[in-house]
C-alpha cells in the first residue's frame, strides 16, 4: 500500500509528454529581463544602473527585508534600461533589462562539473550563502530559501522532506533533474539537513516516475540518513502540508507552518540549487523549463537563463502551432495563462505549457447541483460550493467561519465540478478579502 | 360544576394580578432609556439604509446624530441639504451648507476606443479579473466591464451600457450614496459636485500610464500632454503620474480644456451644443445616456 495523504484529491490525466526528452541547454538570448520580483516578499532593491556592465553572477538587485531574495545578472552585457515591463498577469513591474554580450562569469563561480561532496560550511554560512546567492523556492511558489531554513527559536525540525512529487500534469522539469543529477541532488539535501540539524531526510516521488524512484534509491544508498518514498498518484500531492501528511502522517494545524509538526519541506530543485550555491558559489540565475502542450511537436525540457523571454523558448521549439489559444506559465491545474509571450522566464517558472483551443476553453457555468464532488476532492477538508456562495453574496464573516484562509488554491474543486462553477475564482476573491480584514484587525 | 368554573376564574385572576405586578415593577426596574429625539431623527431621514453616510442603515445614522456633538460633518447623501436642515432644527444644531454630488464614470474606454485583445473566461466579476490580470483590454486602469459597480447600486442609477461595455449612471436616480465607488476595485468611478444644471467637466480616464502606451491601449485616454493645464485660466487641472485632473471646486466650467484636448479624454456633461459644431462622437454619446 503506497503512502499518500487522506482527504480528497484527483488524479488528473498525466500527460507527461516531455518525460524521455534530456534537458537541452537553450542558446544564450539577445536580451534578457529580469524582474526584481521574482520571489513572495518584499522586491529587491536594483544596484545598477543603465549603462553598467555586468558579467554572470554580478548581484543586480538586493534583498530588502528579511523575507526578499537578492537577484544576480544571468548574462553577462550591459544594463540597457530599468524599466516597467509586463508580468505574467500583464500588469508593470520593475525589471532591469540586459543587452547580451558573450558570456563571461564571476570569477568566484566555479563552472567546473565534477561532484563535491564534502561540506566545509558551518549552519549559519550555509544559510548566509543561501540568502546572498539568492536561492529560492523552485516549485512554483518561490519562497525565499534562507527564510524556511531559519527556525524560530523555541521549535526544532525533525525531518527534511524533499518534495519531488511533480504531481502537476505536463510538467517534467523534476523528474529529468533527478535522471540526470541524482548525486548533486543528494548533496544538496546533505547541506540542507546540515543547515537545520536534522538526521533524517526522506524524498517523496510518485509512483509514475519509476525510473527516478530508481535511480534515487540507488543514489541514496551512498548518503547518510537520506531515504527515498514511493508515493501514489494524487494532486495535490506536492502542495506542502499534503506531503507532510502522506510522509510524516502529521497534520499541520490551521494557519501554522510545517515547522509546527517538525517538519521543513523542499523543492527538489531547490535542493540541486542549493548544491550549486554551497559547493560551486553559483547563484540562482537557471532553471529548467518544461515546454509542453499536446500540439508541440517536440516536448522538450530546457536549461534556461532567468530572464529569457518565453517568446525565445516557443521560438526554439519551431513558433506556436496553429491552432493555440492559450500559453499557460506553469501546469494545467496552478499555472497562470499569459498576457504576452515577452514576459521572462522567473525563479518560479517550471514550465510553459501550450493549449490549444478545445482544452483552453472553459465551459460556461450553470447552477450549483449539490452533488458535493467539490467537497469530496477538496484535500483541505473544506465546503467550496459554500466558499464560493460566501464569496458571491460577499459574506466574509461566514467565510471566515468557514476556514476560506486554509485553501491551498489547488483547483480540485473547479477541475472537478460538473457544472463547471468557477469555484478557485470565487475563493481566492473570498481569501484576499478576508485576509485584508484579518491585517486590519491586528 | 358551577365550583369548577367559579374556581378556574378565579385561578386565572390571581395569576393575572401577579403577572401584572411583576411585569409592572421588572418594566420600572429594566427600563431602558431611549432619546425620544432618535425616533425623531429616524423619521426625517430617507429609509433608504444605504450605509452611504457610513452608518448601518438609517437607524444607526440617526442613533449617531444625537450622540453626536457637532453634526456639521455628518450629511446624509440620500436626503442632502433638506433633510439635514431640518435634523438640525431637531437637534438644534447648525449644519454645514453642501453642494450636491453626483456619481462619474471615469472611463470612456467603449469597446471601440479600445479594442480587446484577450478573451477572460473566468468568473465575470470585477474584483476576481482586476486580481487576476489586466483584463481584456491593454488598459491596466481602465474599467473591465463586468458591472459590479451596478450590483452594488441599491437606486437603481446605473446600468450596463451594452454597446460601449461601461457603466452608465442615470442622473436623476443617483443620490451620491458612493456605493459604486466602494465596488469598484479599480476606483474609476467619483463622486463630484453635480453643477448648476448638471453641467460637469472631468477627465474621463484614470491611466498612470505613460501618455504612449496609454494611447496605445485606448484611442480616448489621457496622454498627460498638459495642453489642459496650460489652458485651463483657473488653476483647475493639475497633472500627477501621468494624469490630469481637474478641481471641482476651481472649475468655472469655462469648457477651454474641453476643446484642446487631442484625445477627447476630457468630457463635457449636460452643456448647450456650441455654436461651431465639432466632432465630439465619444462624448455624444454618453449624452445621450444620460
Amino acid at each position: 500500500m503506497l503512502k499518500t495523504f487522506k482527504v480528497g484529491g484527483i488524479h488528473p490525466p498525466e500527460n507527461k509528454l516531455s518525460a524521455g526528452a534530456v534537458v537541452e541547454t537553450l542558446p544564450l538570448p539577445e536580451m534578457v529581463i529580469i524582474p526584481v520580483s521574482q520571489h513572495i516578499g518584499a522586491p529587491a532593491q536594483i544596484m545598477v544602473q543603465k549603462g553598467d556592465a555586468v558579467k554572470v553572477g554580478t548581484i543586480i538587485a538586493k534583498q530588502t527585508g528579511f523575507v526578499s531574495a537578492n537577484i544576480h545578472s544571468s548574462v553577462s552585457g550591459i544594463v540597457q534600461k530599468i524599466e516597467e515591463t509586463f508580468d505574467t498577469s500583464g500588469y508593470r513591474r520593475k525589471a532591469i533589462v540586459i543587452n547580451v554580450d558573450g558570456d563571461q562569469w564571476e570569477d568566484s563561480i566555479d563552472q567546473t562539473t565534477t561532484l563535491k561532496t564534502d561540506i566545509e560550511l558551518s549552519t549559519s554560512e550555509i544559510i548566509q550563502r543561501i540568502s546572498e546567492l539568492g536561492i529560492v523556492g523552485l516549485g512554483g511558489a518561490t519562497f525565499p530559501t534562507h527564510v524556511k531554513l531559519s527556525i524560530p527559536s523555541g521549535k526544532t525540525a525533525e525531518i527534511l522532506i524533499i518534495n519531488a512529487v511533480e504531481c502537476e500534469p505536463y510538467l517534467t522539469a523534476d523528474h529529468r533533474l533527478m535522471l540526470e543529477s541524482p548525486d548533486e541532488i543528494m548533496v544538496g539535501t546533505t547541506i540542507l539537513m546540515n543547515a537545520l540539524g536534522v538526521k533524517k531526510a526522506v524524498i517523496g516521488i510518485e509512483k509514475n516516475k519509476p525510473d527516478a524512484i530508481a535511480k534515487l534509491t540507488e543514489t541514496a544508498k551512498k548518503y547518510q540518513g537520506i531515504s527515498v518514498v514511493p508515493l501514489k498518484v494524487k494532486y495535490p500531492q506536492g502542495a506542502e502540508k499534503q506531503l507532510i501528511k502522506a510522509i510524516f502522517d502529521r497534520e499541520i494545524p490551521s494557519g501554522k507552518l510545517p515547522i509546527e509538526v517538525g517538519a521543513v519541506v523542499q523543492n527538489v530543485g531547490t535542493a540541486f540549487a542549493v548544491y550549486e550555491a554551497i559547493q560551486k558559489n553559483k547563484p540562482l540565475i537557471e532553471r529548467i523549463v518544461t515546454v509542453t502542450g499536446k500540439s508541440v511537436s517536440k516536448p522538450s525540457n530546457f536549461k534556461v537563463r532567468i530572464g529569457t523571454p518565453v517568446q525565445k523558448l516557443i521560438d526554439h521549439i519551431g513558433g506556436l502551432p496553429k491552432d493555440t489559444a492559450k500559453v499557460v506559465n506553469g501546469g494545467p491545474m496552478m499555472g497562470k495563462a499569459l498576457r504576452d509571450l515577452n514576459v521572462p522566464v522567473t525563479k518560479g517558472t517550471s514550465g510553459i505549457l501550450i493549449l490549444n483551443k478545445k482544452l483552453a476553453s472553459r465551459k460556461e457555468y450553470v447552477n450549483c447541483i449539490r452533488c458535493g464532488r467539490c467537497v469530496t476532492v477538496c484535500p483541505m477538508g473544506l465546503e467550496p460550493f459554500l466558499l464560493m456562495t460566501h464569496g458571491e453574496l460577499q459574506m466574509w464573516g461566514d467565510a471566515e467561519k468557514n476556514h476560506v484562509m486554509d485553501c491551498i488554491e489547488c483547483g480540485s474543486c473547479s477541475f472537478t465540478c460538473p457544472a463547471h462553477r468557477p469555484l478557485l475564482d470565487y475563493i481566492r476573491h473570498g481569501k484576499s478579502n478576508v485576509g485584508k480584514i484579518m491585517r486590519n484587525r491586528k | 360544576m358551577s365550583l369548577i368554573v367559579l374556581l378556574s376564574i378565579i385561578t386565572l385572576c390571581v395569576i393575572g394580578v401577579i403577572a401584572a405586578v411583576v411585569l409592572f415593577y421588572a418594566a420600572k426596574k429594566f427600563k431602558v432609556y431611549e432619546d425620544p429625539r432618535i425616533d425623531e431623527v429616524e423619521a426625517l431621514l430617507p429609509a433608504a439604509n444605504c450605509g452611504g453616510c457610513g452608518f448601518p442603515g438609517c437607524r444607526g445614522f440617526a442613533e449617531a446624530l444625537v450622540k453626536a456633538d457637532h453634526i456639521s460633518d455628518m450629511l446624509c447623501p440620500v436626503g442632502g441639504n433638506e433633510t439635514m436642515k431640518a435634523i438640525a432644527t431637531v437637534l438644534g444644531q447648525d449644519v454645514k451648507e453642501t453642494v450636491p454630488m453626483i456619481a462619474v464614470v471615469r472611463c470612456n474606454g467603449s469597446t471601440e476606443n479600445r479594442p480587446k485583445t484577450s478573451i477572460f473566461q473566468g468568473a465575470k466579476n470585477c474584483s476576481i479579473a482586476h486580481s487576476l490580470y489586466i483584463g481584456e483590454t491593454d488598459c491596466s486602469y481602465g474599467c473591465l466591464g463586468y458591472g459590479e459597480c451596478v450590483e452594488a447600486c441599491k437606486f437603481d442609477a446605473m446600468y450596463m451600457d451594452e454597446k460601449t461595455g461601461l457603466p452608465v449612471i442615470i442622473e436623476e436616480n443617483c443620490v451620491a450614496c458612493g456605493a459604486c465607488v466602494k465596488a469598484c476595485p479599480r476606483s474609476i468611478i467619483e463622486m463630484r459636485k453635480k453643477g448648476p444644471k448638471s453641467r460637469r467637466i472631468y477627465v474621463s480616464c484614470v491611466s498612470c500610464d505613460k501618455g504612449a502606451i496609454a494611447k496605445k491601449a485606448c484611442d480616448v485616454a489621457c496622454i498627460a500632454c498638459g495642453k489642459c493645464v496650460k489652458a485651463c485660466p483657473h488653476d483647475a487641472i493639475t497633472i500627477e503620474n501621468n494624469l490630469a485632473y481637474i478641481d471641482f471646486n476651481k472649475c468655472k466650467l469655462c469648457r477651454k480644456c474641453v476643446d484642446v484636448c487631442p484625445t477627447h479624454a476630457i468630457v463635457e456633461l449636460n452643456f448647450p451644443p456650441k455654436k461651431i459644431t465639432e466632432d465630439k462622437e465619444t462624448t455624444s454619446s454618453i449624452i445621450e445616456n444620460i
